[in-house]
């Protein structure tokens, strides 16, 4: 094939004149899915060369390496044009989403490259988020495969409209029709089965050019469009947003001075005119639109995709994370969710934990119930599921700490797609799709009191607080716990002590040892405390608690201040000595399993409010310590 | 199919989007500022994006003390007139033992005075997200990079540490000690830098206009005589009509001979050229994959 793309003479005769036409340029993105075996990285390569994107010397570059490592003889392998990273080039394979970028005289494409691997459905969701077009790539001599199906699944979940199946390798059939409409069949079948509607598919051979940037001599039985032709033609889905109500996620106000006082952020969806009449969420103030304001002067109008600074009629507040609306369509406010989450972290999805959410500009802590069912990328059977592993994909209920603004996955990308951040990594766990709100949350409120928890901690003549004792099993808590409670009560304070065993016995007779039971163990505990200081009582607990997230979580519920972490710190070794309750002995000999120190770890306070050294103090005068610290 | 923003108004929204978002969740953000035509840009970018506001947060250079005559006029006009603090960062262990190109080699004087030198200048102002001027056209390791790259403690690197970004949601959150790195204009090319430039009448610096230029033929590459440390020996400059297509240390950049003298001219022979841009970096040949070594190591 010879290049697809000669400079435009344009270029050489009038350059302003070639600028000027560039103007009206479209950007789209594209996702490409196959595997390395579907010849992806070389359909790839073969649109950057076509596209002349390819320089001399990377040329000259690219022939010493094909003769080299290449896997196509002594002809190019277009393949390592693309392969990036150094480590990746010598084990012969992508592991990672890379970003490659090329133009025709329309369009500039943003290609995501993403693995075909068994393991990367991350990867492949990551690409695919921002893609308007997904490029699902099958090999002519292997025809739809379960990878095929993982991929055009995963494509109409991440909400992509427009899929392209491009057939590649039919050099390697003789261009045979009848084979082409037998796998453009079986796969249409399989896409309509899926609810992807109007998929188109080409026949194209990536290593000899057919059908890529124009029709191919070699198959004149296909009358539609080579494979650039039809993408030029994709709508962009930014577009789309165009004809839905207008919504701005606040990013950052803008006060430079007092008289300015701009709203900043990108619309997510329609558009926007001074004048309009807008609403602010979540609060549901409303107030006009006063001006549109750029470095460039004030526009008349603004739309999806565009990133603005708003300024207001009226001064009402508004700060990052709300939304602007339009005024009479905004969108829904709720606490409680049903999603699609997909796991992205090694560490699985531990229910009853708490995350931080992001969602737009929004960002709140949320837990996660366990997963209704997870899908079987391969088949789209639902399964049972306790939770969700690296590049499962599962359906779950959450709850979120405050209230979201939001909106469906399907109507909106922005306002219904977020991430689960780790709260101690601060790693990005999982990507999620909201489905919708669940009834429930939008009717229970919260019921306001007259005598607030302040007035109840008046009247004892106290500040309320939680004296959280962490530490080994027998490290000392509940001993020293009880000499802690037996102190204040003498000085008539109001106190309450919570102890790990007992509560086993009862609230949490129902809960094992597992890590989600130990969560679940750890923030009912916190919710009973958290009740008990409301009524103004000082809280002494002994609990393992293993886990920082956990007494994180527990110490968010509390007011600021009033959580007091106790590290009651005694060396695994010593403890195991003592052993006071025969457990070790018994976790030794394999009859206890998930004990912690043991088979299961023990995350030990980072900064703790008191540090209790067992092995330099005894339990009175640990005890003493303590109630000095918390009366001053 | 017709659109109602051109692909140069899509790249731009989304670097402003990344610009504020960065504003928005880290404590203490700053701009690297090379004074090449990358960086000019993303200094353009965040006039937009803060405005009325001047750009909230400095701009850094990383000084090698052997950049052209020419970036360093435009170095402070151009922070005047964003009204942004410049703050210059110059290796005091490099300045003491007197590196250089000529004598060290390139490799040693890039690593002292800009690798060693920015992560001492990160340190030494406690700035936890800085703006880089990267982007993944430039060179093939490049495209795997994130928009948000991580930094562990001491800098380093981790492919395995970066967070996957999904939409536009970009997650800053990093503990004390770790860092981000910011590239807002990752997803343009040199064609998009280009025809913005021309579209928005950006100021860069006039090295990257043919004019007659002193030269000599170094390490393979024409180099500019833009001051006497230049150590010439026995051999004469000739004049030669010359441009550049990247800014750096001038004894590590390469001209090409040009006649282009106004922008449309260089968006002309750039379409017409048969090279690529990174050709023209002495640092780069030094090794296949050398980048990706540097990025290790926390060069840019």
């Amino acid at each position: 094939m010879t290049n697809g793309f000669a400079p435009d003479p344009l270029i050489a005769e009038n350059i302003e004149a070639y600028l000027e036409a560039q103007q009206t340029k479209n950007l789209l993105r594209v996702i490409t899915c196959g595997s390395v075996d579907d010849g992806k990285s070389t359909l790839i390569g073969r649109l950057l060369y076509d596209s002349k994107q390819i320089f001399d010397d990377q040329l000259s570059a690219l022939e010493a390496d094909s003769k080299r490592v290449g896997t196509q003889g002594q002809n190019i392998d277009f393949a390592l044009l693309v392969d990036g990273l150094a480590a990746e080039r010598e084990q012969g394979i992508t592991i990672d989403v890379a970003y490659r970028f090329f133009a025709t005289d329309r369009t500039k494409f943003i290609i995501a490259d993403c693995p075909g691997h068994e393991q990367y459905t991350r990867n492949m969701v990551t690409g695919a988020s921002t893609a308007d077009a997904a490029i699902v790539l099958i090999d002519a001599r292997k025809g739809v495969l379960t990878q095929t199906r993982r991929h055009s699944y995963l494509a109409k979940l991440i909400g992509i409209h427009h899929v392209v199946l491009a057939v590649n390798k039919m050099d390697l059939i003789g261009f045979d029709q009848a084979k082409f409409d037998a796998i453009v069949a079986e796969y249409r079948a399989f896409a309509a089965e899926i609810g992807l509607a109007d998929v188109a598919a080409i026949p194209i051979s990536g290593l000899g050019g057919d059908n890529i940037t124009e029709p191919s001599p070699n198959t004149p039985w296909y009358t539609g469009l080579p494979l650039l032709r039809w993408l030029e033609n994709v709508e962009v889905a930014a577009d789309a947003d165009l004809a839905r109500p207008f919504r701005l996620p606040v990013q950052w106000v803008n006060r430079p001075n007092l008289d300015f006082r701009g709203f900043a952020g990108t619309i997510s969806s329609g558009r926007v005119a001074p004048g309009d009449a807008v609403r602010i969420l979540p609060s549901g103030r409303t107030t006009s639109v006063a001006r549109i304001v750029t470095l460039d002067g004030d526009k008349a109008s603004a739309g999806a995709g565009e990133a603005v600074t708003l300024t207001l009629a009226d001064e009402v507040d508004c700060s990052r994370g709300d939304v602007i609306s339009i005024a009479d369509a905004p969108p829904q406010v709720a606490d409680q969710f049903e999603a699609t989450l997909v796991w992205m972290a090694d560490e699985p999805l531990l229910p009853g934990r708490s995350y931080l959410l992001k969602l737009s500009t929004q960002t709140v802590t949320v837990t996660v119930q366990p997963p209704k069912y997870q899908i079987n990328v391969n088949t789209l059977e639902q399964l049972a599921a306790k939770s969700l592993d690296l590049n499962a994909i599962g359906v779950v209920e959450l709850t979120t700490a405050a209230p979201l603004v939001f909106e469906p996955y399907a109507d909106s990308r922005e306002l219904g797609g977020f991430i689960l951040i780790d709260r101690i990594s601060n790693a990005t766990v999982a990507a999620g799709m909201l489905h919708f709100a669940l009834r429930r949350s939008q009717n229970i409120h919260l019921q306001a009191t007259d005598v607030g928890r302040d007035a109840h901690a008046a009247l004892k003549n106290q500040k309320a607080a939680v004296l959280w004792l962490t530490g080994l099993s027998g490290a000392g808590k509940s001993t020293i716990a009880n000499l802690v409670e037996k102190r204040l009560h003498r000085m008539n304070r109001h106190t309450f002590l919570l102890d790990g065993d007992n509560v086993r016995h009862g609230l949490n007779k129902d809960l094992g040892f597992t890590d989600a039971d130990r969560i679940e163990n750890i923030r009912r505990v916190g919710e009973v405390a958290k009740l008990m200081t409301d009524a103004g009582l000082i809280v002494i607990t002994a609990f393992i608690s293993p886990f920082r997230a956990e007494r994180q979580m527990v110490r968010d519920m509390m007011a600021p201040g009033e959580f007091i972490e106790i590290h009651i710190d005694t060396p695994l070794a010593e403890a195991e000595a003592r052993d006071v309750k025969g457990l070790y002995k018994k976790a030794r000999a394999g009859q206890l399993r998930n004990f912690t120190g043991i088979d299961s770890p023990y995350e030990a306070p980072e900064s703790p409010e008191i540090r209790i050294d067992t092995t330099a103090m005894t339990a009175d005068e640990a005890a003493a310590l303590i109630v000095e610290r918390l009366i001053g | 199919m017709t659109t109602h923003l051109t692909h140069l108004q899509r790249l731009e929204a989304e670097s402003i989007h990344i610009l504020r978002e960065t504003l928005a969740e880290a404590e203490r953000p700053v701009m690297l500022y090379s004074i090449g035509k990358d960086s000019a840009v993303m200094l353009h970018l965040a006039k937009k994006a803060f405005y009325p506001a001047p750009p909230p947060f400095p701009l850094l250079h990383v000084d090698t003390t052997f950049k052209f005559k020419a970036m360093y006029a435009l170095r402070e006009k151009a922070a005047r007139e964003a009204g942004m603090e410049l703050l210059v960062w110059q290796n005091p262990e490099a300045k003491a033992a007197g590196i250089n190109p000529f004598d060290h080699g390139s490799a040693v004087h890039t690593d002292l005075w800009k690798t060693q030198g920015l992560k001492q200048a990160l340190d030494h102002y406690g700035f936890d997200a800085a703006f880089g001027g990267a982007r993944r056209d430039e060179e093939k390791s490049r495209a795997k990079e994130r928009v948000f790259s991580f930094r562990g403690a001491g800098h380093r690197w981790d492919p395995k540490a970066q967070r996957p970004e999904l939409w536009r949601l970009y997650n800053a959150r990093h503990a004390r000690g770790e860092s981000i790195r910011v590239f807002p204009i990752s997803n343009w090319t040199e064609l998009d830098i280009w025809q913005y430039i021309h579209q928005e009448g950006i100021e860069i610096v006039d090295l990257y206009l043919a004019a007659p230029r002193p030269v000599v033929d170094y390490n393979g590459l024409m180099i500019m005589v833009d001051d006497d440390r230049f150590p010439l020996k026995d051999v004469t400059p000739t004049v030669k009509s010359v441009r550049f297509r990247t800014l750096g240390c001038y004894p590590l950049s390469g001209a090409v001979e040009s006649t282009a003298t106004t922008l449309p001219q260089v968006i002309q022979e750039m379409l017409l050229t048969t090279t690529s841009e990174r050709q023209g970096r002495a640092i780069d040949h030094d090794q296949a994959a050398s980048m990706e070594k540097k990025k290790q190591e926390g060069y840019f």
